[in-house]
């Protein structure tokens, strides 16, 4: 998985806009459910997430399961999680060497 | 049925770790107000209304909820990332620390744990969306509070939009409880539980 980190950053933040405009609009038609121009925005940029959703899954990693078109390798867990830190990613357990522990030998600064 | 999109609804990138900050955040987790009980309040309350456009807004905000609780632990998880035990213990970070280490647990800012009772769910919509919009202002004003004592703008930015969607949803549950009113006694909105009080016929008295 080595690519362009900023072009695939703003692909992901282009998802996130474009949801951000449908979340807003299925939660207003809850509650106008007949208005007709609303759809209309609705349906365009659900089509657009679509494709969108769709792109990132064959560039990058699959954003939800029923997107993942992967053959070789799971990229559905081996992908990052969305709670890691862009800067201060996890590493995978298959490449990570074993670890030594903190110290817990009774010398904290509690006093 | 739920799916999950590996994704947060709003961005949360967070340098510099700070664990005083992640231990007032925390409340919006698992506190009085926080999202943990949105969601479970919503999601739990939609059965008990007979109008569709009220599960739907219950179900589809209660769904938000959900998505605003992974943004507070991503923000938690980021703020107590790396710390080392001296700032543990300076930060005031050692009680949490102590039963949790640096793991993600509902609770609120003062140490009480999540507890059902910080919602109802009363089985009555009237009700109900009366308490919702009030959650949302609670909501609100402890993100109020919360920025009053941030000034780091990587966790200002996620914090300011979670405060966003509390206004929408206290109009979008406006809506739902002015969709609700309209069908009952315009004289006396509370004669009902529209849910509870309809005349069927269900066999028993036979």
């Amino acid at each position: 998985m080595n690519h362009n980190c900023s072009e695939q950053e703003r692909l992901l933040m282009d998802i996130s806009i474009i949801d951000f405009t449908l979340v807003e609009l299925n939660e207003y038609l809850d509650t106008h459910p007949f208005d007709m121009q609303a759809m209309e925005y609705f349906n365009h940029y659900s089509r657009i997430k679509n494709q969108m959703m769709q792109d990132f899954a064959s560039r990058y990693y699959p954003l939800t399961v029923d997107t993942s078109m992967d053959k070789k390798e799971w990229t559905w867990v081996l992908a990052p999680m969305p709670w890691e830190n862009v800067a201060d990613p996890y590493p995978l357990a298959c490449e990570t060497p074993p670890m030594q522990p903190r110290n817990n030998t009774g010398k904290g600064g509690y006093r | 049925m739920w799916s999950y999109e590996r994704r947060l609804q709003f961005p949360v990138n967070i340098k510099n770790p700070n664990a005083k900050l992640a231990q007032v955040i925390m409340s919006q987790y698992g506190g009085p107000d926080g999202e943990m009980g949105a969601s479970m309040r919503y999601l739990s309350q939609r059965y008990a209304t007979p109008y569709r456009e009220v599960a739907g807004v219950l179900t589809d905000i209660g769904t938000e909820e959900l998505a605003h609780l992974e943004m507070v632990a991503t923000i938690v998880h980021q703020l107590t990332r790396n710390l080392s035990m001296e700032e543990i213990e300076k930060c005031g970070f050692g009680p949490y620390y102590t039963d949790h280490t640096v793991g993600i647990w509902p609770q609120a800012a003062g140490g009480i744990p999540f507890n059902a009772c910080e919602f109802q769910s009363k089985g009555d919509v009237i009700t109900d969306l009366f308490e919702d919009m009030a959650a949302e202002q609670k909501a609100r004003t402890t993100y109020d509070n919360i920025l009053r004592l941030v000034d780091d703008p990587d966790v200002c930015e996620p914090i300011k939009f979670l405060r966003q969607r509390e206004v929408v949803h206290f109009q979008r549950f406006g809506e739902a409880l002015r969709i609700t009113q309209d069908r009952l006694n315009d004289k006396n909105f509370y004669a009902f539980n529209p849910g509870f009080d309809t005349v069927a016929d269900c066999g028993c008295n036979n």
